[in-house]
């Protein structure tokens, strides 16, 4: 096993899975106050179309003037506000309007391909708008000479890193001060919320609305970090994996941090495997074994911060480790024949681990008791 | 004690409330002295949590005037009432199930410790932990701060809705209906408190329907009919017959007028009985009993001694592991609700929110939840709205359900015309086993009174009845035989009239004729 191989994997999987954090503490806002957010894949979208609109086109107006980074940083801006007017109407139709919160949500995500199809078939393709490209890499002074993690953490481009302080910001926010205690008691019981004179609705906008925010940071960053244009359609579910992100990772932003990490792994592995250079099988095989480890180390880990005397599990935990182990060892001992699987199919990694996900371990998991449900004084 | 001076600590005048179509509150006056347990007593619908909530700023009056310790105040939201001492608990308890003690305890008011970032800064739960301690051994309001709420038993949640007001510096303390959702051994706990809570300096509004309590603990008492005040009163110059005709505006019979019981042939025969809990515990051990056509057979006990299960048993609802049901001349021990259903067994279950109706259909669907399969409601697979429709309109004529329409939503009703709805619905068919478990829990006493008589009108019909209660009164007074369980086990069984509250409280509390060193604390 080639460390440079993973070290390369793993910086992917970070940038693969940037765009679903951010999708994914769109949805954490939302649901942590009771309001479900299904529009994030239209929110992200619009953020997306925007944010490359915002800059292509002060670039031109500016006739290029300016260096390309304020053409970004205005696009940047352009982006996230289109998805926080879009947050804004979903707050007002489920919030003011009590519609139900799914219908206005698919009414996004129904609004943004529209508009976006659109704008492009009409203005973007016969006018041939060129972007302004991406932001460029900041590696972080020393941090980024530490090995491996160095690599794979702080040699990124600035929007990263925005996004890896935002998931341990929130995660603090959200447990420990007061506005994270007003906004889940409003998801859990906001009649009790009221009793003790919080504002149920005003909670609920204003965290719909920092949602906006956020998956407008993730619709950008697809096109500002990224591929630098707009593509019709470009978030192909993305919003949807990052609901699921946050399911599986328990409505924590730690959680959803570390699921979509796990979705952008598996999108990085299938766009790495599409170079050819690697046995197929034996990549497969290979990250097998580590989702075994994985598991085996999530699961020691969650004992030991449980506290609880884990005599019971420590068999089987023993077990999965060194299951793990041998899938490893094994995978190098064996010659594995070489068949190349369709470019196609690996691109379906992401999807087919969702519905992996979705249907195998988050069957137990219960959100916010209040979600999806209009607040009503009596 | 720092309120000697004054003479009232809350005085309301002429409180009026309109609601689209209803005159909730009208001209209400009542006033509250310090140190004082004054009983607000009415039935549902008679204006109790209206006017509450309007002291606690959840709703504003449309007419008169609040005063706390004789000034005028103007209460817009629970924050204004909290800030002049005045903290509420809710009927239904509003506390965050998934959060802990503390975290409940400071919400609204969190105490924040390090950098000064407001809304931002970090939470000081051990703080706020430590306060806790302190006030609930200043109160006797023993609770655990670092428990989840969603743990606590229903006793333990209410001291910390008490705490929570304490904490947030009530002192005056509105109880909304406390006891509806109390065991009596809960009851008599909370009444401690409340004593001591009084002792203290504070003062109480005591809200409730139950005649008992108000006798037991209230200094004085209010009674309110129809959004009105009918009077004030004390425990000294009244008795509960006064007050219960005070509240329903008529003679009321708190006792069951009943005639002798005939029982004919052996309708329910049940032996030997085994059932397994949600958790996989044998519940139910080795239940055996039987009842006759034409008597009532009460089961009394604490609640969470098996009773729930032993009725899902019987109902269909829950595997018997062991033993045998018999109804007439068939083993129906492990027949499914639906061929109970049509063998004649009729179940008003304990939860009738969750097990006994489907609360966003209308009146009319939940009337026909057994039979809209069968004529005259189908036929030739299609339903037949007309028959529905003079179904519902029948029953709820004849059961006295009290609803703007038979298309109202079920959920809208009180809980009291819901349970009409089900007894209506359950009674409607030719059955020949009535099973009734908690069948007035939290009904206000005029339901009660119809519920009970519907009861005994089936026992005169020859129906064999199967009452499940942890009201000792409601046992004793309808019951022509009575078993007692507890721990899973049907520890004694005797006929009605050689049976009285004392016998009843003894065995309930697993005692037995064996020396006392055996006997248990029950909880």
């Amino acid at each position: 096993m080639d460390l440079n191989l993973f070290t390369g994997l793993f910086t992917l999987a970070i940038i693969k899975a940037a765009p679903l954090v951010f999708g994914a503490l769109c949805g954490l806002l939302g649901e942590r106050s009771g309001v479900i957010n299904i529009g994030i894949e239209g929110m992200m979208l619009i953020g997306a179309f925007m944010s490359f609109l915002g800059s292509a086109l002060f670039n031109k107006w500016t006739g290029g003037l300016l260096p390309p980074n304020v053409a970004l940083l205005v696009g940047l801006l352009v982006g996230v506000v289109s998805s926080v007017i879009i947050a804004a109407l979903h707050a007002v139709l489920s919030i003011h309007y009590k519609i139900d919160q799914v219908i206005s949500g698919t009414v996004i995500n129904l609004l943004a391909v529209g508009i976006t199809n659109y704008v492009a078939n009409v203005y973007i393709d016969p006018t041939h708008l060129s972007g302004v490209g991406v932001f460029p890499k900041l590696p972080i002074p020393i941090l980024s000479k530490i090995p491996f993690i160095g690599q794979v953490l702080f040699s990124h481009q600035p929007m990263i890193y925005l996004m890896l302080v935002l998931v341990i910001f929130l995660q603090y926010a959200v447990f420990h001060t007061p506005w994270g205690l007003r906004m889940r008691s409003v998801g859990e019981h906001p009649r009790a919320a009221d009793t003790v004179g919080i504002n149920v609705n005003r909670t609920r906008y204003i965290n719909v609305i920092l949602g906006g925010v956020m998956a407008g940071l993730g619709g950008a960053i697809m096109v500002l970090e990224s591929v630098g244009r707009f593509q019709k359609l470009m978030t192909s579910g993305r919003g949807f994996i990052a609901l699921a992100a946050l399911i599986f990772g328990r409505w924590t932003s730690v959680g959803a941090f570390g699921s979509a990490l796990l979705f952008g792994f598996s999108e990085a592995l299938g766009v790495r495997l599409q170079f050819g250079d690697l046995n197929h099988i034996y990549a497969l095989v290979v990250v097998s074994g580590l989702a075994v480890l994985g598991v085996g180390f999530f699961w020691l880990v969650r004992k030991l911060i449980a506290k609880e005397s884990f005599k019971k599990s420590y068999l089987s935990i023993g077990i999965v480790l060194l299951l793990g182990c041998s899938i490893l060892v094994g995978a190098n001992l064996v010659k594995f024949p070489t068949i190349s699987i369709p470019i196609e199919f690996l691109g379906l990694l992401p999807y087919i681990l969702t519905i992996f996900v979705l249907t195998g371990f988050v069957r137990k998991a219960t959100g916010p008791a209040a979600v999806g449900q209009p607040y009503e004084k009596q | 004690m720092k309120n000697n001076n004054i003479e009232t600590v809350l005085k309301i005048e002429n409180i009026t409330k309109r609601f689209p179509g209803v005159l909730a509150n009208d001209a209400i006056s009542f006033d509250l002295r310090p140190q004082e347990i004054h009983c607000l007593l009415g039935e549902n619908g008679a204006g109790k949590s209206t006017l509450m909530n309007i002291i606690y700023g959840l709703y504003q009056q449309d007419e008169g005037r609040i005063l706390v310790n004789d000034e005028d105040v103007d209460i817009q939201n629970p924050n204004d009432a909290l800030r002049l001492g005045i903290g509420m608990v809710h009927q239904h308890f509003m506390l965050i199930p998934v959060m802990t003690v503390t975290e409940n305890l400071m919400l609204g008011h969190e105490k924040t410790s390090g950098m000064p970032l407001g809304k931002l800064a970090k939470l000081d739960r051990q703080t706020v932990s430590a306060e806790l301690k302190v006030l609930a051994d200043q109160y006797g309001l023993s609770v655990d701060p670092d428990a989840y709420v969603e743990d606590l038993s229903v006793g333990e949640a209410q001291r910390v809705e008490i705490l929570k007001i304490l904490y947030k510096g009530a002192e005056i303390l509105i109880l909304d209906e406390p006891t509806a959702v109390l065991t009596p051994q809960e009851t008599d706990e909370l009444f401690e408190i409340m004593r001591s809570l009084v002792k203290q300096g504070k003062s109480i509004i005591f809200i409730t329907h139950k005649l008992k309590e108000v006798l037991a603990i209230a200094d004085r008492i209010t009674v309110l009919r129809q959004g009105k005040t009918v009077g004030t009163t004390t425990p000294h110059e009244t008795s509960m017959h006064e007050l219960a005709s005070m509240m329903v505006g008529r003679d009321v019979l708190l006792t069951v007028e009943k005639g002798s019981s005939n029982p004919a042939e052996v309708v329910l025969k049940v032996e030997d009985l085994w059932v397994k809990d949600n958790r996989n515990v044998e519940v139910v051990q080795g239940v055996s009993f039987q009842i006759r056509a034409g008597e009532i057979y009460g089961i009394a006990g604490v609640q969470g001694n098996g009773q729930t299960e032993l009725v899902e048993a019987l109902t269909g609802l829950r595997k018997a592991t062991g033993g045998m049901v018999r109804l007439k001349d068939q083993d129906v021990t492990h027949a499914n609700a639906r061929s109970l259903t049509k063998a004649g067994t009729a179940h008003v279950p304990e939860d009738r929110q969750k097990h006994g109706l489907v609360m966003g259909f209308s009146i009319d669907t939940n009337l026909i939840l057994q039979t809209y399969y069968q004529l005259p409601f189908s036929e030739h697979g299609f339903i037949d709205l007309d028959a529905i429709r003079e179904n519902a309109e029948r029953l709820v004529r004849e059961f006295d359900v009290r609803t703007p329409s038979i298309n109202t939503a079920v959920s809208s009703l009180s809980g009291g015309n819901q349970q009409k709805v089900i007894v209506a619905r359950e009674l409607s068919r030719p059955i020949q086993l009535l099973i009734v478990n908690q069948p007035t829990r939290g009904l206000d006493v005029g339901s009660i009174e119809f519920i009970h008589k519907r009861i005994i009108e089936a026992r005169d019909s020859g129906v064999a009845v199967l009452l499940v209660s942890a009201e000792l009164d409601e046992i004793l007074s309808l019951s022509d035989r009575i078993g007692v369980m507890f721990s899973g086990k049907i520890v004694a069984e005797m006929d009605a009239e050689a049976a009285d509250r004392r016998t009843l409280g003894f065995y309930m509390a697993g005692l037995s004729h064996k020396p006392v060193e055996e006997s248990r604390e029950i909880g």
